[in-house]
Parts: C-alpha cells; sequence; structure tokens
C-alpha cells in the first residue's frame, strides 16, 4: 500500500575530533546538523502515509548535559506555504451557508512535527511563539490584519484544528531518539493527503531550554505514475484533456451502442 | 478493487462506480433521460467533491445521449434545426453558467447553490410528474378514456415575434422561447452537470407543443453539444474533469442503459413516470436533509485564489 519508495537516511555523521587544550578554555558551542539521504522521493497514487526517518547528528556536545539529558531536539517537516480561506458555515433560516471567512498568507500545507519530548517539557511557550515552532504555535499571517483579534483567534484556532484533524499537522513525542551521544534519529509522519512540492525539514537545538541551533534541509515530494501523468495533462494541456475527454464519452457511447443494442 | 481518482484525488471503488453508472443508464434507458441529474448527486453522496462531481457528470452525459441521439437518428426522429436553434442558446447558457460556476466557486457558496439549485428543481419536476401520474393511473383504474391534449391550440409563446419553421417537427414558431429554453439548459448543464432532458423534455412538449415522437431526439442531439461544451470549458477553467471516473460511470452507464431501454417496454407509461418521480423526490430529499442538518464540521478550509 504505502507506496514510500525511498528513506531520508543518515548523511552527516561529523566526527568529533579532540581538541586542542587551547581552545578548550572557551566550551566549544553546540551545533546540529541533519541529512537526507536524497533529495527528492515519490509516493505512487495509492500513498496510504507512512513514516519519514531523519538522522541528525549533535556536535560539541557537553558530555556533562549529554548525560543528564538536557539536550532536546524538535524536527519539523513543513509543507509548501499556500494561502488558505477558512470558511464558517452559520445557520441561515434553518441552512447551514457559509458566511463568515477569513484568508491566511502562506500557510504551511503540511506540518510534522517530532520531539524528544513533549513541547511544553522542552522550553517556555513564549520561546516557541518566537521560533513560530510547532503547529499550535506557528505563526499564520491572516490576509486581513484589520479584522478583530477574536476574529483572528477564532479562525487560527479552526485553522489549526482543521490540519491537525486531517492529519496534515501531526505531533509525535517521543519521535525524536538519540542512539548515541551525537546521534538521534526523528520519524515524522506523512499523512495519506501530502502535498506534493518542497518541504522543508528543519531540526532545532535546545540545552536545557534554551534555543541554541537551528539546521535545514530541503526535501522535494513527487507524486508519480499514471493517476499523476492524468493530473498533470489535465493541468498542463486543459483544452485538449477536455477535447480527449469528450472524444472518449463518444466513443463509448457510440461502442456500447454496438455491443449491447438491444433494439 | 480501489483506484485513484487523479483529479478528484481521492481512491474509490471500482465496482462501486461501475454499478452506480450501470443502475443510472438503467433508469436512464428505462425513462429515457439522460440520467446526469442522478449521477451528480450519487457522485457528491460518495463524497466526490461537488465541483469535480459537476464537471464529470457533464462528460458521463455525452456517452449516454450520444447513445441515445444515435438511435433517434437511424428512425429519423431528430428535429437538427429545431436541435441546433436550441444549441445556439445553450452555448450561450452554459458560457454564463461556467462563470457563475468559478464565481461561487471563488465565494465559497458553490456546493450550496449546487445542492440548492438540485432540490428545487428535483423537487418541483418530481413533484409535477408524481401528481401527473397518479391522476393518469387513477384515470385509467376508473377506466374513462384517458383526456387527449388538443392540437392546435395556441398559448402566449406562439405569439411572439421572429417566427421560424421547422419542418421535422412540423412548427412555425418563434426562435426568442427556443433559444431561451436553450440558455436556460446550458446555464443547468454547467452548473449542475445535468443534460437538462428532464427539463427540457416536458418543455417542448408542453411549451412549444413540439410532437412527442422528434422530442426525445432532438432533446438528445442538443444535451449531447451543450454537454461537450460544458465539459470542455470545466476542463479548461477549472481543471475539474475526471476522466478515469466518467469513464467508470460511462462504461457502467451505455450498458445499463440498454438493458433499462428494454425493460422499459413492459412497464405502462403512467407507472413507469410515477416511478421516476418519486425517485427524482427521494434524490431531491436528500439533498434537502443535508441542508438543514447541523454539519459536523463548521469550518472549512480551501485554497484561496482559486479562479
Amino acid at each position: 500500500m504505502a507506496g514510500l519508495r525511498a528513506f531520508a537516511a543518515a548523511a552527516s555523521l561529523s566526527m568529533l575530533f579532540v581538541l586542542s587544550p587551547a581552545t578548550a578554555q572557551t566550551p566549544p558551542t553546540e551545533s546540529i546538523q541533519i541529512g537526507l539521504s536524497t533529495d527528492a522521493i515519490s509516493i505512487t497514487a495509492g500513498f496510504s502515509g507512512a513514516d519519514l526517518t531523519i538522522f541528525g547528528s549533535l556536535e560539541n556536545p557537553d558530555p556533562l548535559i549529554a548525560r543528564q539529558g538536557r539536550y532536546d531536539v524538535v524536527v519539523v517537516l513543513e509543507g509548501p506555504p499556500r494561502p488558505v480561506v477558512v470558511r464558517r458555515k452559520d445557520r441561515v433560516l434553518g441552512v447551514w451557508i457559509n458566511l463568515d471567512s477569513e484568508t491566511f498568507e502562506n500557510v504551511p500545507v503540511s506540518y510534522s512535527v517530532a520531539t524528544t519530548r513533549p513541547l511544553q517539557d522542552i522550553a517556555e511557550p513564549a520561546k516557541y511563539k518566537q521560533l513560530s515552532l510547532g503547529a499550535q504555535n506557528l505563526y499564520l499571517k491572516p490576509a486581513d490584519e484589520t479584522d478583530s483579534p477574536a476574529t483572528i483567534q477564532e479562525f487560527t484556532a479552526a485553522l489549526r484544528e482543521r490540519k491537525a484533524a486531517t492529519g496534515l499537522y501531526s505531533e509525535n513525542v517521543g519521535g525524536v531518539q538519540f542512539l548515541s551521544q551525537n546521534l538521534f534519529r526523528a520519524t515524522v509522519r506523512l499523512a495519506p493527503n501530502v502535498p506534493v512540492g518542497t518541504h522543508k525539514a528543519r531540526a532545532f537545538l535546545f540545552k536545557s531550554g534554551m534555543f541554541v541551533k537551528e539546521s535545514s534541509a530541503q526535501l522535494e515530494i513527487r507524486k508519480s505514475g499514471f493517476e499523476q501523468s492524468v493530473f498533470r495533462v489535465a493541468h498542463d494541456y486543459s483544452f485538449l484533456y477536455g477535447v480527449f475527454a469528450v472524444s472518449l464519452a463518444m466513443l463509448t457511447g457510440w461502442l456500447g451502442r454496438i455491443i449491447f443494442r438491444k433494439d | 478493487m480501489g483506484i485513484y481518482l487523479p483529479i478528484a484525488e481521492i481512491s474509490v471503488n471500482v465496482f462501486v462506480l461501475l454499478a452506480m453508472g450501470a443502475a443510472v443508464g438503467f433508469l436512464s434507458g428505462m425513462f429515457g433521460v439522460g440520467g446526469g441529474f442522478l449521477i451528480t448527486p450519487l457522485l457528491i453522496f460518495y463524497n466526490i467533491p461537488p465541483a469535480i462531481a459537476v464537471a464529470t457528470g457533464a462528460n458521463q452525459v455525452i456517452a449516454s445521449s450520444f447513445s441515445g441521439a444515435l438511435s433517434h437518428f437511424k428512425r429519423g426522429t431528430l428535429d437538427f434545426k429545431l436541435g441546433g436553434v436550441l444549441l445556439a442558446g445553450g452555448i450561450v447558457g452554459s458560457t454564463a453558467g461556467i462563470y457563475v460556476f468559478a464565481l461561487l466557486r471563488r465565494l465559497g457558496q458553490l456546493d450550496l447553490f449546487i445542492s440548492l439549485l438540485y432540490v428545487v428543481l428535483l423537487g418541483t419536476v418530481g413533484g409535477l410528474m408524481l401528481v401527473e401520474s397518479l391522476n393518469a393511473l387513477r384515470a385509467s383504474r376508473s377506466g374513462a378514456a384517458p383526456v387527449l391534449k388538443k392540437s392546435g391550440q395556441h398559448n402566449w409563446i406562439h405569439r411572439l415575434p421572429f417566427k421560424m419553421r421547422f419542418r421535422a417537427s412540423k412548427l412555425f414558431v418563434s426562435v426568442i422561447p427556443v433559444l431561451g429554453l436553450g440558455a436556460g439548459i446550458g446555464f443547468l448543464s454547467s452548473i449542475m452537470g445535468v443534460g437538462g432532458g428532464f427539463i427540457m423534455v416536458p418543455a417542448l412538449i408542453y411549451l412549444l407543443k413540439v410532437p412527442t415522437n422528434v422530442v426525445i431526439g432532438t432533446s438528445l442531439f442538443q444535451i449531447i453539444f451543450t454537454s461537450a461544451y460544458t465539459t470542455l470549458v470545466h476542463a479548461t477553467t477549472n481543471q475539474t474533469v475526471d476522466v478515469i471516473l466518467a469513464f467508470l460511470l460511462m462504461a457502467g452507464g451505455v450498458a445499463g442503459a440498454q438493458y433499462g431501454a428494454k425493460a422499459g417496454q413492459r412497464l405502462r407509461g403512467e407507472q413507469l413516470r410515477a416511478l421516476l418521480a418519486m425517485l427524482v423526490l427521494a434524490v431531491a430529499l436528500r439533498l434537502a436533509v443535508d441542508l438543514f442538518v447541523t454539519p459536523p464540521n463548521l469550518y472549512s478550509l480551501s485554497a484561496a485564489g482559486l479562479n
């Protein structure tokens, strides 16, 4: 079923070199690296969702902090940004009608998060807002900022809720595991309806609740197979596609008469 | 067996679609209607997005009406001239319909508008047909001879200017109502994904007094071209025609239609019309219920900047 053909796998295993005593006086700054074994993956039409594994490494970790487990990693796979309209139905004369709406600019189509621990245990909520990190903290820019804050808040919450309900925004607590002091593995979920396009994988390193570094990589998600070709033709050569659809219908009607004729 | 629909972007069961096509084809063969008014709501009930259900419904209608028109052409029960004038109006109506379709889609009111149109039209047509057929049934049961419509009776339509002669239909009538009727049907075709036969046939018979034997052939002839035009424009402006979906429905439909036509010959006219009326009303009722029931989700998302 799952048509995931490629696995993003380990890439950058940077070796730690022994530091000379002279530079050891100032503590080295930690940094984080993630690597994908491929920059593009293809999914087939019957794709029913899969887990994507991303490997990464911590550079220059403080062994003491690492042993105490005070390093935390948050990995995000963010889909391409698109404008989205959120509409709310209200009852008018008993009939449910779309009345109010709010447009948001550059909303990531998908947003999968994997973390070492629950987000609230890693850092202060204000930190996430500042970093625009996590499905609940992601900054969603309304197209019309003159709308009342209450309205914007209501529609922002509805947008997050709908995205989570369709599996496009997901959170995998414990999805990042340290395999050794330096090496970690992150498992993010790809929803069955994962959008095609350029996705961005980002890893955030936290040390004792403080944000340290970020690293990112790009991943192209493509659809392959016959259905995708049909989709592409329908969009790129829409007139010819229409002519084909009409001819196919006439041919089917004519053949059907010949084959099944009863008069 | 599942299949992924490239435009609708969902997985569906092949056999469900073939059966759906066959069932609607059977009914359309039996009652002499295109079946678009059944296919589109059925697709919507099957979770196909309404915009795609409408455009694909129009595509499917071509197959069944082409098949039907061929047999009428062979029998000579087709008025090309009348069909041509209807078609001219149809193109104008269809173009307007596509524009309204895109506008409603942008406003987020398309689904509601499609449902409302279906409820109102199917409810009216189904209700009128049921009353008429029940009266006919009651009359035939009491043994009274059915009242024949007086031919040659004229109404206000026949007093309009710009008259034109349609030889095959033995008709001398103003082109205004013919063009208007074509335009109305074209408009409905592009917004509802129907051929419009269920409105065209009674309108030709009762309003324009076209002889019954040429009505169905002429209506089918006009529907082929209006639906073809609608399909083309939907494909180019909205990219909502799903050929895979349409083909499965057609394949089932053309097979079902031929058997339906045979079965229809064994039933009496008024029984047939009463059955069709009840079917039409059931579809209208089902769509009406959805309008009033509280939806599970009040909020919906859609891509902004859709044409």
